[in-house]
This record gives C-alpha cells, structure tokens and sequence, in this order.
C-alpha cells in the first residue's frame, strides 16, 4: 500500500454564495463605475482643494528653527558634547587610521597587497583583475581619490559589519528582534540616500565623519538582513546535533553556525561594499572626500568629461571588491580533492606575499606619486565626443525628451497637481485596499496625509509623476527584454554579462550618459532612473518565467498551445507574483533615482533636498522634502508590495532578490 | 535476549504542548480535547500527552508511531532539547528537568547522544572532525580526540575515511559518521531519530544490522524512534506506540502483533507476518484429551516459523514449555494456520 | 620620512582625542578629521609643507580664482592644496569643523558672516578679490532690440508666452544654474507676481548652454546670471531691470522683491587657518585681480579645454608681475 495520497482532484472551488451569482453584477462594473466616480470628481473639483507649494510653510520654518538651535548649542548642550560630537570624532578617527593604513604602504606597495588579497580570495584572475584595476586608479589619474574613496568605504563597511552582522545574527535566532527590525529596515532601504544627507550635516557637520555615518546607515541594512537569513538557512539538525553534544550556546554559533553560514555571510559583506561604495558618491555632497568629488563636480558643471574618469574608477573599484568578496565567500572551506592539481596554502601564502613584497621593493624604486607621464586624460576627447553626439543627435534627443514631456508629464503632473488632495488620497486608498487590504490602506492615507501636513503636497505629486512615467517606461522595457531572455537562450547570454556590470555599477554612474544626452530636465532623470531600475527587473521577470514549473508548460505543451499562447496564458500568468516583485523593486528603485535626478534637473522633491542642504533658507523644506520621499516610498512600496503579499507569503527575503543572485 | 533489571531512562507524565499559554493548557480540561480541538480552540499543539515509560539498562526501546505522532519531540524533550512542558525525566537517576544548564550540558556530553535522521553533520569539517565534535566541545586536546575518533571510526566500519569530507560519502556512510559522532563521548544511552529513513532500503537494512551488531558490542541503552514498523520489530526489545501524542500501547513485538490494544494498534499490525513474530505461546492451545504428550517439547518464547522443521519432523504435537512447566501443544494444523490463514503475504 | 610624519600625526590625533575626553565633552572643532599637519597641529610647521584647503564653489570664476591660488601655493610656496568640491553655503560649515581653510570668492552672504565670523567666531575676512559682482537676470541682446520695453520687469507678463518651455508649462520659463547658487528668483516670481516659473538647469554649464543657443538661433530665453563672466566677450546680453536694490530691501529672503546688490567680491578663511597659516594665509590674503584676469583663466578652463591646473599655469606664467606682489617676503 503506497502512503502517497492521490493527486488531489482540480479545486472545484464552489463558492458557498453561488447562488447569488446569478444576480451580482458582473465583476468589471465596481471598478469601472469607480473610474467614472473618480473622473468625474475630477473634472467638477479640479482646481479646488489644491495644496500650492510654500516655500515658507510652518513646518519648515520650525526645522529651520531647530536647525538654529543645533547650531548654537553644538558646543554646550551635553547631547552633543558628550555624544554626538564623541561619535563623530570616533568615525572620523577610524576614517584618518584608514586613510593612513592605505596610504602607507605607497600606490606600488598598495597594488602589491591588492593584488596578493585578490590572489588569495580567488586565483591568479582574480589577482590580476585586483592589480590591474588599482593600477587604473592610478593611470585616470585619480589615484589619491580612490585611496580617500576606499578608505571612506572601509570605514563604513566596517562600521557596517561590526553592528549589522551581530544584529543580522542575533535577528537570525530571534523571531521578536526580526518583527521588531523588519519596518525599520524596510524604511532604510526605501529611503532614497538623499534625504538622509540634510540630518547627518545637523548633527555631524559636513567632512568623513558624516560622509561615513550615511554610508552606514544606507550599508548597514542589507548587513543585517543578509546575516539573519544566513542563520535561518544554517541547517538546523547540525545546530540540534551541536546542541545534543553538550555544546554551549557560543561553541554552537563558533564552531557551527557561522561555518555553515560562510558563504551566505560572505554575500552580506559584499552587498554591504556594494551599497557602501554608490553611497559614498553621494556623501561627497556633505564634503566626504573622494571620486565623488569629482563626479559631483562634472555634474554641477554638465561636464561629462570631468566626471567619467572618476565615474569609471568607481566602477572597477565596484568590479574589484564585488569579485574579490564573491570568490573569497565562493571558495569553499576546505582543499578539493581529485581534478586539477592544487595549489597548496603554503604556496598560495607564499605568492601573495612575493606580491606584496615586490609592491613594497618597487615603491621604493618608484616615485612616491604615482607618475604623471603614465597618467591617462581624456576629459577633452570625452568632451568633444559628447558635445559631437549632443548636436548630432539633437533632434532624436530632443524630440524623444519633449515627447515624454508633454504627452505624458505634463497631462499627469498636471491631473495630480490640479486634483484635489482628498481625491488624490482616496484614490490611492482605494488603489492600495485592493491591493493589500485595509492596512495597506491605512498606511496609504497616513502617509500622504503626512504629506500634506508637512507642507510638500504639490511637489510629492511632481515626484510622483516623474516617478509613475518612468516606472510605466522601465516596466515596458523590462518586460520586453525579459521575455525575450526567456525566450532565447542566446539573447539571455548576451544579456546577462551586461546586467551583471550593470547591477555593479553605483547608481550615480547612470546620471552620467543621461546628462551628456538630454541636459538637466526632469527626463534626464527617468532615462537615468530606468537605466538604473531596468536590469534587476529584467532578471526578475526572466527568472520568473523560467522558473514556472516545466509541468504545467508540458501540460500546455500537450494539450496543442502554440509558443504563443504558452506565453500569454501559461507563463506570464504563473510568473505573475516575480513580475509584482519586480514591480516593486522598479519603483523603490525608481525613486531612489528620480530623487537624485534632482541634481540634474528632476524638480520636485529631489530639488528641495538638493537646495536643502546648499541653502541655509531652504533647510527645513529640504528636511521635510527628505521625510516626504520616504513617505512617498513606503506608501508605493506598501502598495505594490501587497499586491505581491496577497496571493503567497513571501517566502525569500527581499534583500535576496534586491540586487543579486546567490552565486 | 532481555535486559537486565533496573532503570536507565524514566519518564513519567510528560507533556509538551507547543504554543502559546501551554501551561494553561495543561491544568485545565482542555488537556482532555482532540488535538483539533485544542488547536482549533487555543491555538495550542499536544505534541506528548501524558507520556510514561521506562527504559532499562542496555534495552534497545523503540518508539513509533505515524509522521506528526509526537515521537520525535518525545525524544528531544529527555536531554531537553526542547523543553517539555510537564513531567518527569530521570536518566541514570539524575533528574532532567531540575537540571541546570551546566549540569544538562554535562549529560549531553557524557551520558546521551542522538543519532539525527538528517544526520547533522558540519560539511565545512573532515569526517574525523565531526566525530570529535563533541569531545571538542569538552575540551579535550586534540590529539587524544583525534584518536578516539578514528578507534570509533573503525568500529562503525569507516576506516580509511577520516580525512574526507562529509559530503563525498554516501547517505549510508554519512550516517555512519552520525553514528560514531554519538558513540564518540561514550554515552550510556544512545538517542536515535528515525535515523535510516531518509535512506535507501538496501542501506537501511545494512544500517540496522549494524545498530543490532553495535548493541551487541558495545551493550549501550538504546532508545529508537522509528515509523517503519518492520524495523521497530527487528530492533526493539520492547515498543511503545504512539499517537497524536500519547502512548497506546508499551510492550514486546510479540505482544503487540499478538494482543493490539486497541484497533488502531490492530490495523497498524496486521500486515505484520504473524509467523515471524509470534512465538508459540501465542497458538498453543491445550491439549485435547486423546493427544499423546511424548512429542518434542519447544520453549514458549520459539517464533512459530522456527518450530516448522520440529513440528514437520514429528507426528506428535509438540509440547510448548515454559522452564518445566507445560503451556499447551501446537501440531500442524496450528502451525500452517498461523502461517497462512490469518498472516499477511510478508517478505 | 612621509610615513612616519604620517604615523606621529595619527598619534597626535589620539592623544587630542584623549584629551578631549579627560575634560568634559567633545566641541566640534577638537581632532578634526583628515590630515592637517601645518594649521590642525600648530606645530613648527616649516614654511614648505603643510595643506591648505580650498573650498570649490560650483562656477567657472571662482574655480578660475581658486585654481591660481592653489598653483602659486603649491609652486611658488610648496604647501599641498585640497581642493574641496562644495556648495558655497557648505563651505562655510567646513570652517567649523576644519574641513575648508579658504573661501576664495565669496558673494556676499551677510547671514553667513554675521553668524560664522562674529558669533561663532571661526571665520575671518581676509580682503577684497578685486572682482565686482553682481547677479541678475538676464535676456540676449536681440530681444531686448526687438521688444525695446521687456528689459523692464514690469512688462515681463506681457511677455511670459514667448519663454514657455515643456519644462515651464503654460508659464514662462525663468532658467536657474545650480541649486546652491545665491537666489532669490521663487521669492521675485511670487513678490512681483510675475507669471513665470523657475526651472533649475543645474549648473553654469546649462545656463551657458542655453544662452549661446538663444543668441546663435534667435530662441528666447530669460536667465539668472552673473558678472564676472567671459560668457559676456562671446554672447550679448541684456539686463532686465528688476525694482533697484536699496539698503536692507534683501533682509528677509522670502519677502524680496528688489534687484541683487552689487557685491565687493571677498575671500573668508577660517581663524585658524588666519592663526597658523602663516604664508598661505598670507598669500590668500594679498590675492586680487581683475575680471578681466578672472574671465581670462576661466575661459580658458570652460572653452579651451584646459584643466583648472593647465588655466592657471598659463595665466601665471604670463602675469609674473601681477602675482608677485602677493607672495609674502
């Protein structure tokens, strides 16, 4: 007798209210005859109830009035003697001791040990690729930059690491400490890095230390996530049989645990770098030093030339640290037998330290700086190829630029701006109760209540809008191309080096071709953002129609579907929840881009930070623009991703699928 | 073969009850419910109600029961691995449940270890490594561990294997390596979770004759959870049946094939070749008046498919004895129909 | 040598940090960050060595100004110079914590001045630059040839359909630089109850943009803008004059409603940097030069391809008898 039951019967699902079926109304007309409620609300109440921006609201003027307080008191009150300043002072000592670590050794010695650290973490490739890419620091002449750059990236990965892996850990073991962390991680990875840099100036003033605080606070969540869902997957029957051999609490997390976990706790330093290294770009805003400097300075002066040097040194040091890390936590814990012979440790210790030494002897030969002659410029060519591509391809960029513009921006911003706020929140309570419930609901209107209430309603619906045209372009294409992966093995080798490189690259690289092609408007910043938010969706759709069970594409196979139809009706649907998330992913990301794009033009919400922290005035609204994004984030992030919540549980942790794969 | 008297394992009256507000649970008459009931009603789970037995020293004990029964939480609550809600647990006369941490660790170290059916093994350590495991927890150096770990090693036939890794050994030989990680710190009693199920039954087979060859040589307590009933019967001196958590009936192979406490015991047995699992007590019958009782006698305690050649060899019924005194008479007719009329087809 | 300078300094920071600790509290100007052998530790810091860092405001000018400055105190005085890639409003914050030395241009900022220099007492001025500035907005010449009444603000609703962009909508558009600039244009629009709208183009660079191209294809454009600029020698340009400037009508910068002033261009340097920077500060304190200079260097940087480094070596080397009157004897 088999212990199997058989296969279940199709769900006949008999709704207990069939009967009644008959005399509802079919299931369109809810929706549809909410549709005609809400346009019609619009077009009897456009222009009423409308909240114009202030740039002297209350709000602000109370931030600018606490501002002042911070100012006056950061030498007397004991909040910021005995703590503040204490903490500034302590990471801004770490970043110093870095600082002279790296630079000790001279840029020959550096190279040495980068490439003996590469050797070591995955072979002679490795090594090579570690090497090269920091003598390429040197030749784009950026070779003090980078050195600043890295150390300002150590010090916050290392912060980072030091209270995100033994939060993540102790998450890991304790449901309560995970439910308690879960929104407020969730808040920080949804707060675009903008909004963040206002507060950290108030408390610990422009230089490093603030540079290095918002890097951690922007590295330190995937830190703490990655580590907690590295406990969980510890299998747990070596955890018991540790614990059944008498084993303390310590020896079991020591001896097993963390073992076990390696290479998952290896991913969670690397995407620690990862976040660490597109944030400190941005941290050059608050004076962090480094090759942010000069790619805030090629954007504050459109100059791509000045800023692509810089821009492409982030990207190898992004490259080098993201390989170094992934093949270091790859590597597995013990010699393999059998196959290729191996280098033994004894060897591989003894090359890394021929390495190093021989960085270290040729310093001495070298000069101290590393050579001018050998140093690359290419701004000028950079330049001229740019403005070339600007005045030859103006007509295509600018007619693509006002096409957006004004068939989509403009009509939206001005149906946002021009409804009545409590339209505009019922709408999207409605929006967001379908969803995901009155929860979702609920937080829907909180938030853009808040909104309203901090004075920034007219610009949340600029971003808004900026937002929804690029989230609807970036969907559009990645669909496409996703499909299209999963559809030919061919195109998806091709693809996926590239969205490989692309998911490496911190976010700010991506301003860069935008601004050479459409100048500083608010479409600079969606081409910037769906160039930004286009491959982890792609990826996600891809996987997601892969990954439909090859069961039901067989059954659709045999009952005589065309390729076709097995597209429409069998893996879009199926993959639908992977095309939510992506969804989901598109708009935080999205967001998180539009925000920055208020660098180059984008208006809205990402200006006022911007002038938030240049102009002294504008400081409170800079402040509240910052808490308004995050509201506009968790009330797109909530309703999207309840849509993703209702059909299953998310069953894998979101920072998994946030930027990678689990190579 | 029967253990000697005494006690190595005591449980009495022990509960676990997971979810929230156990102890509640516990006192009133919700203890009483089904377990649908009592999660339908406090979203709590009986997984071991009321449980009591005793294990004696050097007695392979077997526990079974279907998936979801309770008998894997049973057994994680005697070194408190998961901590029982209420009851009693005396091992070697040490109270468990009083113990505190440093006293449990001691008795995790020295006198219980578990064999896991997923095995448990650390893949990042060599096989020899994870033998010593627990005797690294204890400190001791690691030569001296080392050396017991290969001596174990060789007693559970993997010789020759202390330098590989885990994961290059087969599922069987991966649960060796279990085997000789428990038998490593010397235990008096050995704790095994359905250990073979998730192997091959070729290996499992391999594996249980094993534990049988084990138990004959190193004579340790042995308590054996297990839901295949074959190898509950093949291992166990004695077995104690679970369901929904409790226990429904405690005694030898025998007595549960040939008296089921009740029909759930029944169905679960009855596919059990009786032949092979009876003696004659359970058919001999006394003797009609006109039989002669010079046939050859057999003990009681014979299987009933051992007294075939005795019984085909003689045309006198065959007395069943007991010591010296006569229990009853089997002929033939007894034997083939406890063989064949009410038996299953076996194996 | 370097390294174990390097190493001494790193314990100086300690020790200065421990000292802090012993007595009570840490104010933001104790063990700042990054090194500063010269003006952070007092030392008998030589005349050669020690750095110097220059805060850099987003605009050609000033980095123009910045750029000569740095060349004649890494060449003529050999000091290393940091150049700090800020927003003006920013720089003055680093004055605080250590993180700026010199502000080389400085356009106005009386707010800054009043609470920096005379309340918290960490900035001092240190002198004109020679340069007369003054911020405006501005139109090409040829529409202020072709509609003779439009330089007065007065009659800019008049106008406001010839600016409309996509950008602007159905106003008209008033062109921004960079977000960090000196502005008072939201509070001018809503004050003058102009029909226009700010669009921010970002930087110099899109301003510049947009005013060659409104010259060269007769496309109408209304910009913020300000002299010093070479921009003026290649593209004429018109004034449109705003209600005049008077005396304290700029105190509260959301009720403006007056032109900009003109402004005595000045550089700041931090008090320490005034104490302990020696030669440096001397240097920085005799600079001056003329627009003319200025449009010069940053012409050359903006339009000849050269590199603020490459602009200012050109420049010094061809006006040795400007230059030699600031190195100190």
């Amino acid at each position: 007798m088999t212990s199997q039951a058989p296969p279940a019967p199709p769900v006949q699902a008999i709704p207990p209210t069939a009967p009644r079926d008959a005399v509802r109304p079919p299931r369109w007309v809810v929706p549809a005859a909410g549709i005609v409620a809400v346009v019609a609300a619009y077009l009897a109440f456009r222009g009423t109830a409308t909240l114009p921006h202030d740039d002297d609201a209350a709000p602000f003027r109370f931030v600018n009035d606490v501002r002042a307080w911070v100012d006056a008191n950061r030498n007397q009150s004991p909040v910021f003697l005995f703590f503040v300043n204490y903490i500034r002072l302590f990471v801004g000592g770490l970043y110093d001791a870095f600082l002279l670590a790296l630079q000790a050794p001279g840029w020959a010695g550096l190279i040495g040990i980068a490439a003996a650290l590469g050797w070591l973490a995955g072979g002679w490739r490795i090594g090579l690729l570690s090497g090269l890419g920091f003598i390429s620091f040197g030749v784009l002449g950026l070779w003090e930059a980078s050195v600043a750059t890295l150390a300002l990236v150590l010090t916050a990965v290392l912060l980072s690491l030091v209270i995100g892996l033994p939060l993540g850990i102790w998450a890991g073991h304790s449901p309560r400490l995970r439910r308690l962390l879960a929104p407020v991680l969730d808040v920080m990875q949804i707060m675009p890095t903008f909004a963040y840099l206002a507060p950290m100036v108030l408390f610990f003033q422009i230089g490093p230390a603030s540079g290095a605080v918002a890097t951690l606070i922007y590295s330190v969540p995937p830190a703490i996530r990655i580590a907690a869902l590295a406990m969980e997957q510890v299998s747990p029957t070596a955890v018991e049989a540790s614990v059944s051999l008498g084993a303390t609490r310590r020896q079991t997390l020591f001896k097993v645990e963390l073992p076990m976990a390696r290479a998952t706790l290896g991913l969670a330093v690397n995407q620690t770098i990862m976040m660490a290294l597109s944030m400190v770009v941005i941290a050059a805003l608050i004076a962090a030093p480094g090759l942010g400097s000069d790619i805030i300075r090629g954007l504050t002066r459109a100059n791509v030339g000045l800023m692509l040097p810089a821009g492409i040194a982030i990207v190898i040091m992004a490259i080098v640290l993201d390989r170094m890390t992934m093949s270091a936590a790859a590597r597995p814990p013990y010699p393999v037998t059998g196959g290729k012979a191996r280098i033994g440790p004894r060897l591989r210790w003894a090359v890394a330290a021929v390495l190093v030494a021989a960085g270290l002897a040729l310093g001495r030969v070298l000069p101290a700086e590393f050579p001018e002659e050998w140093v690359l410029r290419f701004a000028a060519p950079v330049n001229e190829a740019v403005n070339w591509a600007k005045f030859s391809w103006y007509d295509v960029t600018d007619a693509i630029r006002n096409f957006i513009t004004e068939v989509l921006l403009n009509p939206l911003q001005a149906v946002l701006t021009g409804a009545p706020w409590w339209l505009v929140t019922a709408v999207a309570v409605a929006v967001a109760w379908r969803t995901g419930g009155l929860r979702t609901a609920a937080v829907a209107a909180g938030c853009l209540l808040a909104t309203a209430l901090i004075g920034l309603w007219q610009h949340t619906m600029e971003t808004l809008t900026t937002v929804l045209v690029a989230v609807v372009l970036t969907l559009l294409i990645g669909l496409l191309l996703g499909v299209a992966a999963a559809r030919s093995p061919r195109f998806a080798a091709v693809q996926r080096p590239l969205l490989d490189a692309a998911q490496t690259m911190p976010a700010f690289v991506y301003l860069l071709p935008a601004l050479a092609l459409f100048g500083a408007t608010r479409f600079t910043a969606i081409f910037a953002s769906v160039i930004y938010a286009v491959p982890p969706v792609i990826r996600l759709v891809e996987d997601g129609i892969r990954n439909v069970s090859p069961a039901a594409v067989e059954a659709a196979l045999s009952c005589g579907s065309t390729e076709r139809q097995l597209l429409w009706k069998v893996r879009l649907p199926l993959a639908r929840p992977a095309i939510r998330l992506a969804a989901n992913q598109g708009i935080v990301m999205t967001l998180a881009m539009v925000v920055v794009g208020g660098l180059v033009g984008a208006g809205g919400l990402g200006y006022d930070v911007v002038s938030g922290f240049s102009q002294r005035t504008d400081f409170g609204m800079g402040f509240a623009a910052g808490v308004a994004t995050v509201l506009l984030g968790i009330l797109l992030d909530r309703i999207t991703q309840g849509a993703d919540r209702r059909p299953s549980p998310r069953t894998s942790d979101r920072t998994t699928t946030r930027k990678k794969r689990i190579a | 073969m029967t253990s000697p008297d005494g006690v190595a394992i005591e449980v009495r009256s022990l509960w676990k009850i997971f979810g929230p507000r156990a102890e509640r649970v516990l006192g009133g008459p919700d203890a009483e419910l089904d377990p649908d009931e009592l999660r339908a009603k406090t979203g709590c789970v009986a997984a071991v109600r009321d449980v009591s037995f005793t294990v004696r020293p050097g007695e392979v004990f077997v526990v079974m029961g279907l998936s979801g029964s309770g008998k894997s939480t049973l057994v994680r609550c005697l070194t408190r691995l998961v901590e029982p809600t209420a009851g009693e647990i005396t091992i070697s006369g040490e109270d468990v449940r009083a113990a505190s941490p440093a006293q449990l660790r001691d008795l995790r170290r020295n006198r219980v270890s578990m064999v896991f059916q997923h095995f448990g093994l650390l893949p990042h350590r060599k096989v020899v490594d994870n033998v010593a495991y627990g005797l690294e927890v204890q400190g001791v150096p690691r030569r001296q561990r080392h050396e017991r770990a290969r001596a174990i090693l060789s007693l559970v036939g993997l010789d020759g294997f202390a330098e590989a890794r885990p994961d290059q050994l087969s599922g069987g030989m991966q649960q060796r390596v279990g085997l000789a990680r428990a038998l490593a710190a010397d235990p008096e009693v050995l704790l095994f979770d359905e250990p073979f199920s998730a192997l091959d039954p070729l290996i499992r087979r391999d594996m249980q004759a094993e534990v049988v060859r084990l138990h004959r040589e190193v004579g340790k307590t042995m308590l054996f959870i297990t839901h295949d009933l074959s190898e509950a019967l093949k291992l166990g001196e004695r077995i104690a049946i679970m369901r929904a958590g409790a226990i429904v009936q405690l005694g030898t192979p025998e007595e549960l094939v040939g008296a089921p406490a009740d029909d759930y015991v029944a169905d679960f047995v009855r596919d059990v070749p009786r032949s092979e699992v009876l003696s004659l007590r359970w058919i001999c019958r006394s003797p009609a008046d006109d039989e002669h009782l010079d046939g050859p006698a057999l003990p009681a305690g014979t299987i009933i498919r051992d007294a075939v050649p005795a019984v085909m060899e003689s045309a006198r019924p065959i007395r069943v004895v007991e010591g010296e005194e006569l229990l009853g008479v089997v002929d033939r007719l007894d034997i083939l129909t406890a063989m064949s009329g009410r038996a299953g087809t076996g194996s | 040598m370097r390294i174990a300078s390097r190493i001494r300094l790193l314990a100086g920071l300690l020790t200065v940090g421990l000292a802090a600790a012993g007595c009570g509290g840490a104010t933001v100007d104790t063990g700042t960050s990054s090194a500063q052998p010269s003006t952070g530790a007092g030392s008998s810091a030589p005349a050669a060595g020690g750095t110097v860092k220059i805060a850099i405001n987003p605009w050609a000018g000033y980095e123009a100004s910045a750029a000569v400055i740095a060349h004649l105190l890494e060449d003529k005085l050999g000091y290393t110079v940091e150049k700090k890639e800020l927003a003006e409003q920013v720089s003055w914050e680093g004055f605080e914590n250590g993180d700026v030395d010199v502000i080389v241009e400085n356009w106005g900022h009386e707010d800054l001045k009043k609470s920096f220099i005379e309340e918290k007492k960490v900035a001092v001025e240190a002198g004109s630059t020679g340069n007369k500035g003054v911020i405006g907005w501005y139109i090409p010449k040829w529409m202020a040839d072709k509609y003779p009444d439009i330089t007065d603000y007065k009659n800019l609703n008049k106008y406001a359909d010839l600016f409309k962009t996509s950008e602007s909508g159905d106003k008209g558009q008033l062109l921004f630089g960079d977000p960090s600039y000196v502005s008072n244009e939201e509070a001018l629009i809503k004050n003058l109850k102009l029909n226009y709208k700010v669009v921010v183009g970002g930087s110099e660079a899109a301003l510049i943009e947009s005013a060659t191209q409104a010259q060269q294809q007769k496309k109408p454009l209304l910009f913020y803008f300000w002299d010093p600029h070479w921009l003026f020698n290649k593209v004429e340009l018109a004034r449109v004059n705003l209600p005049p400037y008077t005396e304290g009508c700029d105190a509260d910068p959301k009720k403006v409603a007056c032109d900009y002033a003109e402004l005595d261009l000045d550089k700041i340097v931090s008090k320490k940097f005034a104490d302990t920077g020696g030669k440096a500060y001397e240097l920085v304190k005799n600079f001056q030069w003329t627009n003319e200079h200025q449009n010069a260097v940053a012409n050359d940087i903006t339009n000849n391809g050269m590199s603020a480094e490459e602009a200012a070596k050109k420049w010094v080397d061809a006006n040795p008898t400007v230059w030699a009157a600031w190195i100190p004897k």
